[in-house]
């Protein structure tokens, strides 16, 4: 099946985008190999270049960075950190990581939509992760993001597709790639995303829980495949609890 | 000693400010204290214990619960909870850092601490040719992170002296925090434009009357002003502050409670800040010549007592960071890291200058684990741990 996920010009098989910075460094080269996965995000705090336990130093070459903002609080401190990243070599990918709340690590989407322009403009790809708003995605589309990466549940919760009805308000209208980022726990809820019609899903919590972490990277990679199928081949129709009325309503029409 | 050390002491109302000393709006410290007054650890029941760590998010309440003796008999349902919040948060990760001491000259007679201004232990300071010395001795063992740690002295340890370490501190370290005497915002504001993120200052005990016994004498006697400086960290532009009571000095389960909503409150009028705790129980000292000291809870802190106030602490603000002390033994240490504690020193010494051969001052308390960088991280790994020696990263322009 020729299926690939295109963002910001780049083409992807793989619709799993990998987390990490959870789980033990040394276990990344495993879990990328057994989720097929082509992109890894990394948050830029954790590089230490040319020193111990540097997180770039286990992503496996040919695997697509995907940097993240992680640390920043507002727009400007969004575009330095991602600015430094380039620097650093990292590649032109950045994940925009917006977070004024160390409570519940909620995206702050004003400043996301300031440093998606600011960054675009500087030729990054710029993945925006965000609260589901609607009005806040067209933005972010008019900003110059690549992709919409709206939050499932809060980051680490394990809660699945909480908020169900408002990504799927922006798969159904924003013409960009859509990737569900944070709260997904489980593979079923990756593989009900994905059938709601989302392009991929990042995980990484879900993944570094696990007791094998290898092995829930590979369930999570086939719930997505599965998920993906089930949107591309049309989802029979599912009764709700409405129902047919079994006599017709509009029986009473004499064309 | 100069002129102005030999100048008599402040020894005012713990309950009121010195001059110079920074006046800030808040209410924090009343709240704190009237829950603290309030709340009587005796009356939870087993129902409010298992209450609490049925909740998915828990209040006040519920933390206080939490830290009662009859949660006591819940260890292990809070160590499952707790393991369950530090991987959901941290995954299995370990900041690794270490503190460095660059000067013990203190103004205080705190009468528990080595560093007390009555004790004769040799006193020093580095100077900034010693620091850089030290500084670069440290980072070549592959850390990132560093504390700097003064003696509460004004005066022998200044800002621009403290300052000046930290530009320092810079060239060789990604993350720089600093533990010093509390200082105004715009002394923060200095501090932080040098190139420090992260204020650390413990309260000692949130007993007021208990603090002013303790604290004779010197700047340090005054609760409010050490109370708000978290406060005033953050005004200066800080991204983290630090919590914590020094264990074992008045009622640890009322001090725990009272450093708990002092973070809780803090977190929620300054939601970007970055809070963290630590864990001190009273170690042996230097004692003072002419004074006979009684500290009831000294050295009567169990573990499990230590490791219940630490699990309070993650169930009740599972995001925040806690750091385990080298005060304790590495067995200890060891496992409580990963389980509730996501950063650690390593390599520490509380000496002056104790990196290089030849401490030039003396130390401020006896460390238990004395393991280098590089046994520490070798522990981290075999317990399946990752140590983590950047996370950090500075945005200023």
């Amino acid at each position: 099946m020729n299926d690939p996920l295109i963002i910001g010009g780049h083409t992807f098989q793989s619709r799993f985008i990998l987390g990490s910075g959870k789980f033990s460094l040394e276990m990344t080269r495993a879990v990328i190999e057994n989720g097929g996965v082509e992109m890894a995000t990394l948050a830029l705090r954790r590089a230490n270049a040319g020193g111990k336990e540097n997180i770039l130093d286990y992503i496996p070459k040919g695997i697509t960075l995907l940097p993240n903002t992680s640390g920043a609080r507002t727009a400007l401190e969004a575009v330095r950190i991602a600015r430094l990243s380039r620097e650093l070599g990292c590649g032109d990918f950045v994940k925009i990581e917006i977070i004024p709340d160390s409570k519940y690590l909620m995206p702050d989407n004003r400043e996301t939509i300031q440093a998606t322009e600011i960054l675009s403009k500087e030729g990054f790809i710029v993945m925006p992760y965000m609260m589901p708003d609607l009005v806040a995605a067209r933005a972010l589309k008019d900003a110059g993001a690549a992709a919409i990466m709206p939050l499932g549940a809060p980051i680490g919760s394990n809660k699945g597709l909480l908020t169900k009805d408002f990504v799927k308000m922006i798969v159904e209208e924003i013409d960009l790639p859509v990737i569900v980022d944070a709260g997904i726990g489980r593979p079923s809820q990756a593989c009900e995303a994905m059938e709601l019609g989302v392009d991929a899903v990042m995980a990484n919590t879900a993944v570094a829980t696990a007791g094998d972490v290898a092995l829930m990277a590979k369930a999570f990679k086939l719930a997505i495949e599965a998920g993906r199928m089930a949107y591309l081949s049309g989802p029979g129709r599912v009764l709700q609890d409405r129902g047919s009325a079994s006599s017709p309503l509009t029986g009473f029409l004499q064309d | 000693m100069s002129e102005n050390t030999k100048k008599k002491l402040w020894d005012g109302d713990p309950m009121s400010y010195a001059s110079g000393m920074e006046i800030i709006e808040s209410d924090i410290m009343d709240r704190v204290l009237n829950f603290v007054r309030e709340c009587d650890m005796a009356q939870f029941t087993d129902r409010d214990v298992q209450a609490a760590l049925s909740k998915d998010s828990l209040n006040v309440y519920d933390y206080a619960a939490l830290l009662s003796p009859k949660a006591g008999s819940y260890l292990e349902a809070m160590a499952r909870r707790s393991l369950y919040e530090t991987r959901r948060h941290f995954g299995n990760t370990v900041d690794v850092f270490t503190p460095l001491y660059i000067a013990n000259y203190c103004e205080n007679q705190c009468i528990y601490c080595g560093f007390n201004c009555k004790n004769r232990i040799h006193r020093a300071k580095l100077t900034y040719e010693e620091i850089d010395k030290e500084l670069c001795s440290i980072a070549s063992t592959g850390l990132r992170e560093i504390l700097l740690l003064t003696g509460e002295s004004r005066h022998m340890s200044d800002v621009s002296y403290i300052g000046e370490a930290i530009k320092i501190a810079r060239k060789y370290f990604k993350a720089v925090g600093i533990e010093v005497y509390p200082l105004n915002s715009d002394e923060y504001a200095y501090l932080h434009q040098c190139g420090a993120d992260f204020v650390s200052v413990y309260q000692e005990t949130y007993d007021p009357q208990r603090y002013g016994t303790v604290h004779p004498a010197g700047s340090k006697r005054s609760f409010p002003y050490r109370f708000n400086a978290q406060e005033r960290a953050l005004i200066g532009g800080m991204r983290g502050v630090s919590f914590g009571a020094l264990l074992g000095l008045g009622n640890f389960r009322s001090d725990a409670l009272a450093a708990g909503l002092h973070a809780y409150f803090i977190q929620q009028k300054y939601p970007k800040a970055e809070i963290s705790f630590s864990v001190p129980r009273l170690r042996p000292y230097v004692t003072t010549d002419s004074e006979e000291i009684i500290l009831p809870d000294a050295a009567g802190i169990k573990e499990s007592e230590l490791l219940q106030v630490m699990m309070a602490y993650r169930i009740f603000l599972p995001f925040a960071g806690l750091t385990i002390s080298a005060r304790e033994r590495s067995g200890f240490r060891d496992h409580v890291l990963g389980l509730v504690a996501t950063k650690t020193s390593a390599g520490v010494s509380t000496a002056i200058g104790g990196h290089e051969d030849d401490p030039k001052g003396d130390e401020q308390f006896e460390v238990a684990d004395g393991r280098s960088v590089d046994e520490v991280h070798h522990s981290l790994i075999s317990l399946g741990l990752q140590p983590a020696y950047n996370d950090y990263v500075w945005v200023q322009s």
